[in-house]
């Protein structure tokens, strides 16, 4: 670190403080202030109505199987597009992002029209009782397109800096691929990890457009947590809906600390085996 | 196949691993959205994407999203250079600020934007009074689009960055150059891949956006209506194919960037490669 | 090689039914537990009037036929509701702004053609009409649709292409203009021009316009449903008021049984006791409590205060029904396109 800061430091600092305050930090300042509009206690019978309770179950359970399963599928195509070279990367690649590329609001219908009452897979859904567009599954299908490069895109920056010459050596001495994952390449990405399962958390915990369109908004059967905002505001229960709103900004905030302390402790860790 | 390359272990596990999950999470919701609506023929495809209204939302989408991937790069850089070069009081909640807007679902940032810069709110009595109307114009679109692209080039410069060899700039720098120079010479170059990236991520996500903008847009027809909600139009209509005529034509163009992009930082790293 | 492609497979096919089963499972088992479910699907701004009413049907059902049914609601604009339907949202129920959306969802067949006959009154059991909501005091001394196109009047209404209820306040100043200009379409489109020109904000549904206006102080005169309208001044009397056009359109928000999901859940008797109830003298109270006029003339001249009396012409005796309508002024190239077309 610069031990002497001069003054085009501090006016930089200066600058980026300021963009993020009033780009940022304003908006969930007024967050907060409305949710609180009406006291205290209109605040806490807003966050413990049952509704929002059970809206709150729904995002955490889309959240924490997309989380999973992106986590898995991020680190099985980060190594496949860092450690080998084949015909039709660049492409494949592409495709990762492409989620990036598409509104969310069209991902949404994707789903609509796969498994929707205008698929032809719908009379065998149907006869199955298998409902996935507005029931859950939708809601947590939706979640995973939109979030899935996340992890992905975290982590093919670190691997691919990282080369594949420790990876190799393994080989040569015979360890089987997973037990070069375990010990020489997962060490050298948690931080990559950490950060994509943040960002991938976060993410999914507010999504909304897509989610929007595969949910039939169905108060305690199919509404997210973003959903019962809207749901709230349209009912001119502004304070409610930014309560609720608030609670989500919380979730991403302890989120963010969780990650920062893990972080923290283990390089604390290091620096003192050094 | 280029057996050479393939020395380490694992390649058909991920290799399937990544295709099975593209396949059911993308592919196949894809192929039946195409599937769909490659009913409508060319003449009404063509027909509804050039149709004057269409175009003139394009032109709105396209060029408030570039505007806030333009001033997302110049600040997210800023910000990325801030939190990693200096050393300052409340960098870590600054570091930990910047994810949040992907936490924020979008609504409520399209509702709590729109409350901070309509006529009677903070920001926009301000915005106001100079004569700017912020909210339900083409300036309050680019300001939440913006707030939801402020985490993609933080977060894809500041890995990068971290990594920078210092002994290079202090060269530069012990040479005489002005810090400028060294900027401009020797730092910028090393970080322009991963600032097109997060820009171009910023833009394909600013494209798409819906959520937060219908709310601050006031979607009057030729002056504030952005494509996404045109699509929402033509759904409301029950014309699926038109709407994903426009759908298309967005997911097209955001897909070429995305693979301008991959192409670009192949060359670069074949030439550093060389 | 082929042996761990199949376990890669095998390993990707486990995650996703994971997905799968762990929420099917978790939605089949709510069912059996609480008994039949009930699903309305509604447009926006009934939201009040079915929390009320559900409550007391149930009560009325559970102490009639002993059997505990939960009553859901989901509310949404109409033309997106009606969409959800169509692509499987399994409603037993549909009570929407505009008959043109039930029409759309009979088109696949999963209501019956002839919805419209099955119940009194064009399966309308309350009805609602077009208002303007202004600034307390009407500072812009607004009391005719006349006053819409004056220059400086500032106008918020939804979007007639996204929201069903911005129709009906379409169709209210296309009579209005009809019958000033003696059914010449060029002027009447011209008045329609110039109102769409003094649009300050068109929000893409009912809900969104009224906030635009109560919350953000948008605009100078609200385009709005009476009820919205009349809700607004019950929340903030000393802020608003209410202003009658001399001619307005007779809002008919339609009701309807989806016959293909009440007969596969087996919930028909529910849907028919539940739609008969909106008629009954109860049901017609909770809809005049909640700024719907009633169909029920005993319970109409009872809360007839609460409600402006003006001109009112209807879909069917003005514009040929809604379809016509839809087609004429909605649709691709319709009126509504030609006056924004440059």
């Amino acid at each position: 670190m610069q031990k002497k800061q001069g003054i085009l430091a501090w006016s930089l600092i200066g600058l980026a403080v300021l963009f993020l305050v009033v780009m940022l930090v304003l908006p969930l300042i007024l967050v907060a202030s409305e949710a609180l509009a009406k006291g205290f206690a209109a605040y806490e019978r807003a966050i413990t109505e049952p509704f929002a309770v059970k809206a709150l179950y729904l995002t955490l359970e889309a959240t924490v199987l997309a989380v999973v399963c992106n986590t898995l599928f991020g680190l099985a195509s980060a190594w496949l597009l860092t450690k080998y070279a084949f015909r039709g990367k660049s492409l494949l690649s592409a495709c990762i992002d492409l989620p990036f590329a598409i509104s969310p609001v069209v991902a949404g219908l994707f789903f609509v029209m796969l498994f929707g009452r205008i698929s032809p897979l719908y009379p065998y859904l149907r006869a199955e009782h298998i409902a996935i567009v507005f029931a859950v599954p939708g809601i947590i299908l939706a979640t995973i397109f939109v979030t899935f490069p996340f992890i992905t895109r975290e982590f093919v920056p670190v691997m691919e800096a990282q080369g594949t010459s420790e990876e190799e050596a393994a080989t040569t001495f015979g360890a089987s691929g997973w037990q070069i994952f375990r010990y020489v390449t997962l060490p050298n990405i948690k931080w990559a990890l950490l950060y994509g399962i943040t960002l991938c958390t976060a993410r999914a915990m507010g999504e909304f457009g897509a989610v929007s369109v595969v949910s039939g908004h169905v108060r305690g059967k199919t509404n997210t947590l973003p959903l019962h905002i809207e749901i709230l505001y349209n009912e001119y229960n502004f304070t409610a809906a930014f309560a609720v709103a608030s609670i989500l900004v919380l979730m991403a905030i302890v989120i963010l600390i969780l990650r920062n302390l893990i972080e923290w402790r283990a390089k604390r860790g290091t620096q003192h085996a050094h | 196949m280029v057996a050479a390359k393939k020395v380490i272990p694992g390649f058909s596990f991920t290799f399937g691993v990544t295709c099975f999950y593209l396949s059911l999470i993308l592919f196949l919701p894809l192929a039946a959205f195409l599937l769909y609506s490659s009913g409508m023929g060319w003449e009404k495809f063509l027909g509804v994407v050039t149709d004057y209204r269409v175009f003139h939302a394009y032109g709105i989408s396209f060029g408030t999203a570039l505007a806030a991937a333009l001033i997302n790069a110049v600040f997210g850089l800023l910000l990325a250079w801030v939190l990693v070069r200096y050393d300052f009081p409340g960098k870590r909640i600054l570091d930990g600020l910047v994810d949040l807007p992907f936490a924020l679902p979008t609504a409520v940032a399209g509702i709590a934007l729109t409350t901070l810069y309509a006529e009677n709110g903070w920001l926009g009595s301000f915005f106001y009074g100079i004569g700017i109307p912020s909210a339900f114009s083409v300036f309050g679109i680019t300001i939440a689009l913006i707030f939801v692209g402020i985490p993609f080039v933080p977060r894809s410069v500041q890995p990068v960055l971290r990594d920078l060899d210092r002994e290079l700039e202090e060269a530069a720098m012990m040479l005489g150059a002005s810090p400028w120079l060294t900027f401009r010479q020797v730092i910028l170059p090393e970080l322009l891949s991963p600032l097109l990236s997060g820009t171009a991520l910023a833009f394909a996500r600013g494209i798409g956006e819906y959520g937060s903008v219908v709310f601050i847009a006031g979607n009057l027809p030729y002056e504030t209506e952005i494509a996404p909600l045109l699509i929402m139009a033509k759904l409301e209509e029950f014309d699926y194919q038109a709407a994903a005529a426009i759908a298309i034509v967005m997911m097209a163009l955001s897909f070429a960037i995305l693979l301008m992009l991959h192409g670009y930082q192949r060359y670069r790293m074949h030439k550093q490669g060389v | 090689m082929k042996k761990k492609s199949i376990l890669a497979a095998a390993a990707g096919l486990l995650i996703l039914a994971g997905v799968f089963t762990g929420c099917g499972g978790g939605t089949a088992a709510s069912d059996s537990a609480d008994g039949k479910e009930f699903l309305n699907v509604s447009y926006d701004p009934t939201r009040e009037l079915y929390q009320e009413f559900n409550e007391k049907f149930a009560q009325k059902w559970e102490s009639d036929t002993g059997e505990h049914v939960t009553f859901s609601q989901s509310h949404g604009g109409s033309g997106k509701q009606a969409r959800s339907v169509r692509e499987g949202l399994e409603a037993d129920v549909v009570t929407l702004a505009l008959a043109y959306d039930v029409d759309e969802i009979a088109q696949t067949g999963l209501i019956n053609k002839d919805w419209m006959q099955k119940f009194p009154n064009n399966s309308a059991p309350y009805t609602s009409t077009i208002v303007f909501l202004v600034r307390k005091g009407n500072p812009k001394n607004i009391h005719d649709w006349d006053d819409l196109v004056r220059d400086g009047v500032q106008v918020v209404t939804p979007n007639p292409k996204t929201s069903g209820g911005a129709r009906w306040n379409y169709l209210a100043a296309w009579a209005y203009a009809s019958e000033k200009y003696h059914g010449d379409t060029d002027q009447i489109k011209g008045f329609i021009q110039k109102l769409f020109q003094n649009v300050v904000a068109l929000d893409s549904g009912a809900r969104g316009a009224t906030t635009s206006f109560v919350q953000r102080g948008q605009g100078d005169v609200l385009i709005a449903w009476e009820n919205e309208a009349l809700l607004s001044v019950k929340d903030a009397p000393d802020q608003y008021e209410i202003v009658a056009p001399s001619i307005s359109i007779l809002a008919e928000p339609s009701v309807a049984i989806v016959d293909e999901v009440v007969d596969q859940k087996g919930t028909r008797k529910v849907a028919e006791a539940y739609i008969q109830y909106l008629y009954s003298k109860e049901g017609q109270e909770i809809a005049a409590k909640n700024f719907y006029r009633p169909r029920d003339e005993e319970i109409a001249a009872k809360y007839a205060g609460q409600f402006p009396s003006l001109k009112l012409v209807t879909i069917d005796g003005a514009f040929g029904g809604w379809t016509k309508a839809q087609k004429e002024h909605f649709a691709d190239g319709g009126t509504f396109d030609q006056i924004y077309q440059k």
